[in-house]
């Protein structure tokens, strides 16, 4: 029992006694701050017209938080907290560095921009079903996966934003939407299944599950942990959340079924959740063993692009369309990580980043497109560009960005992998890399041709909505100007992703900032 | 299932059970029991309550809807960890209190609290799944 009286034993030995710092906290307030307000909406019932002004203004709050904790991350290096304040390895530990900051806050607009989109996206009965709770503790998931620096708790995170997505595909339980629930459920409990045998298999071999633990006793350990079959398990539960071939076909099978902003979100976060724990284990934790696998990464990659691009030009459904090139961006982020080195690792984060806001306005545009011409469609989808001359500059605009060309934000990452395909002599990776940007702009471009500039046959379409609602264009317009603005100045952006990029594969800074003084 | 002395003994088997769990939820910070166990009894006690005088009948006397019950267990957890900000320690960390309260010593923490909601939580979520179950169990 506790009891005021008990004697204190040396404290310094377990626990951290200096003080926190206020501005530390921002480690941990992203996901306690989506919590607490997931936890709000859920006990608010009856009033269900509030639900999303709380959730926009808590989406609001997380942008604000996350940028605080970037600018906090790159002012002062990696920051740790260890909850209950108990010393690392023993406590689990929240660590940020430039990575898992860069990731949140690029998280957190999109999210926030899917909260304004869905004002108009989800009805009543959407909100009945707790649209806005899930999407909040999905938020709670993806931001605890990014900023955690404990492998079980990102596994942990990992079933908080799977569960939160289960709830969000089926919205509406429509046949349809079961049945994409289904596939997508289904593999991504194996995936996760797969992920939970790997940490076990991985607390096996090292006794701890702290990264930067595990991060400097890999060394020691390679002559007797089964080290190469520890980072293929997590290559595979990783590639399975991720969509990459050949275990990508709950994507497409699945994506196109829920509501636009739900499919926006999920391009836009679930996949890159994935990612970014691929190159969290593979590229700090286990960098040696990735080396190793490179050659089988970078023809997955290459295989992914290519399927994906080929899949998305076979398509005829906008949406369906979106979910191949959502594939396809995956193979050139893991042709990244397969590269490795400061280029490599740089562009698949650039990318990671870019895919995020580019494929979640996609998806936009797709509810949009369907909005005016009354279908997902291409063979009844037309007349698009005169129908709204904005919103066709808007597609166009995204249809460059997500090809990977010039003067938008798909393009500097592209440039990266190639050049650092090319510098390793991977020559066979880089041709994937622009055959597939050539194919994406191909797929894209027919869709533009055919959606937007075919004339619509007469009396088609009358009855399709005319005006489209702010509140829908402003979201896409919004990501559309940020991919724009990277494009044009991507400067500032590139030199904190080549840190960030720098500081995975060179983790001494995140040791330091979990063990402080445990100079290695 | 409905006989007469199976519905004349539920309501006090539900209180006594209601009691224990509480109990069991008090003295899990040293001993076994605590927030997850002892909502799981309090679940029980309420789905046996349903089983005798209808699933109307129970949430009714629960009052609120067990999802937001639920939600409010979320809440206290995560207010739980947020007090120790006030302190400048981590997050989660316990804090302890100990009032004085007719001349008893009255151990009160963040970890009770957690725990708090941790036991809402489950009472929350599996009554609602339970409660549902018995709705369309169709008798």
């Amino acid at each position: 029992m506790a009891v005021s009286t008990s004697p204190l034993a040396d404290l310094s030995a377990a626990l951290v006694l200096e003080p926190v710092a206020a501005a530390d906290w921002l480690v941990i307030l992203p996901v306690a701050w989506c919590l607490a307000f997931g936890a709000l909406l859920v006990m608010l019932r009856r009033p269900i017209g509030l639900h999303p002004f709380i959730a926009v203004a808590g989406l609001a709050g997380l942008v604000v938080i996350d940028g605080l904790l970037l600018q906090h991350v790159i002012a002062n290096g990696p920051v740790t907290m260890v909850m209950g304040r108990w010393l690392p390895p023993f406590g689990i530990a929240f660590t940020v560095d430039l990575t898992g900051a860069l990731f949140a806050l690029v998280a957190s607009i999109v999210a926030f921009a899917g909260g304004i989109y869905s004002l108009a996206d989800i009805n009543d009965s959407g909100r009945r079903y707790g649209f806005y709770p899930f999407l909040m503790l999905l938020m709670a998931g993806v931001s605890g996966a990014f900023l955690t620096g404990d492998i079980f708790n990102l596994y942990v995170w990992f079933e908080v934003l799977l569960i939160s997505s289960f709830g969000l595909i089926v919205l509406g339980s429509e046949r349809e939407q079961i049945d994409g629930a289904v596939k997508y459920g289904f593999l991504n409990l194996v995936a996760t299944t797969l992920f939970l045998i790997a940490t076990g298999y991985l607390y096996a071999s090292f006794g701890t599950l702290n990264m930067a633990d595990i991060a400097r006793k890999a060394e020691g350990l390679r002559g007797t942990a089964p080290l190469m079959t520890l980072t293929t398990l997590f290559l595979l539960a990783f590639g399975m959340k991720a969509a990459a071939f050949p275990v990508n076909f709950w994507l497409p099978a699945s994506y196109h079924t829920p509501r636009v902003v739900v499919s926006a979100l999920f391009a836009g976060l679930l996949t890159k959740v994935g990612i970014y724990a691929l190159i969290r284990v593979t590229v700090m934790l286990l960098p040696l063993e990735r080396e190793e696998l490179s050659f089988v990464i970078a023809a997955v990659g290459a295989l992914t692009m290519l399927v994906g691009v080929f899949g998305a030009l076979a398509q005829s459904d906008f949406r369906r369309m979106l979910g191949y090139l959502v594939i396809s961006g995956i193979g050139s982020i893991l042709a990244g990580i397969a590269v490795g080195g400061p280029g490599g690792i740089g562009g698949a984060i650039f990318y990671a980043l870019h895919s995020m806001l580019v494929m979640t306005a996609l998806y936009f545009a797709s509810g949009v497109a369907a909005k005016l011409g009354g279908s997902f469609s291409l063979s009844s989808l037309a007349g698009l560009y005169r129908r709204h001359v904005g919103f066709a500059a808007i597609s166009l605009m995204l249809a460059f960005a997500v090809s990977g060309l010039p003067p938008f934000s798909g393009f500097w990452p592209k440039v990266m992998l190639v050049k650092a395909a090319l510098d390793i002599g991977a020559w066979w990776l880089a041709a994937a890399l622009l055959v597939t940007g050539f194919l994406t702009t191909i797929a894209t471009g027919r869709f533009f041709l055919l959606a937007y500039w075919r004339d619509a046959a007469e009396g088609e379409g009358a009855t399709a909505e005319a005006r489209i609602p702010a509140v829908i264009l402003l979201p896409l317009a919004a990501l559309t100007l940020l991919t724009l603005g990277i494009g044009l100045y991507p400067e500032p952006l590139l030199s904190t992703i080549q840190n960030a990029a720098a500081g995975l594969s060179e983790p001494s800074s995140y040791l330091n900032s979990v063990f402080p003084g445990a100079a290695r | 299932m409905r006989s007469v002395i199976f519905r004349a003994v539920a309501p006090f088997l539900t209180s006594l059970m209601v009691l224990f769990s509480i109990f069991v939820l008090l003295r899990g910070h040293n001993e076994p029991g605590g927030g997850f166990i002892g909502g799981l009894v309090a679940v029980s006690a309420l789905a046996v309550y349903g089983i005798a005088c209808g699933v109307e009948t129970v949430r009714r006397a629960i009052y609120f809807h067990p999802m937001a019950i639920a939600g409010a267990g979320l809440f206290a957890a995560t207010i739980a960890g947020l007090i120790s900000m006030a302190a400048r320690v981590p997050f989660m960390t316990g804090l302890w209190v100990y009032p004085s309260l007719l001349g008893v010593e009255v151990p009160l923490s963040t970890v009770m609290l957690f725990d708090c909601g941790v036991y809402l939580v489950v009472v929350g979520a599996i009554s609602s799944i339970a409660l549902s179950l018995e709705e369309r169990g169709g008798e």
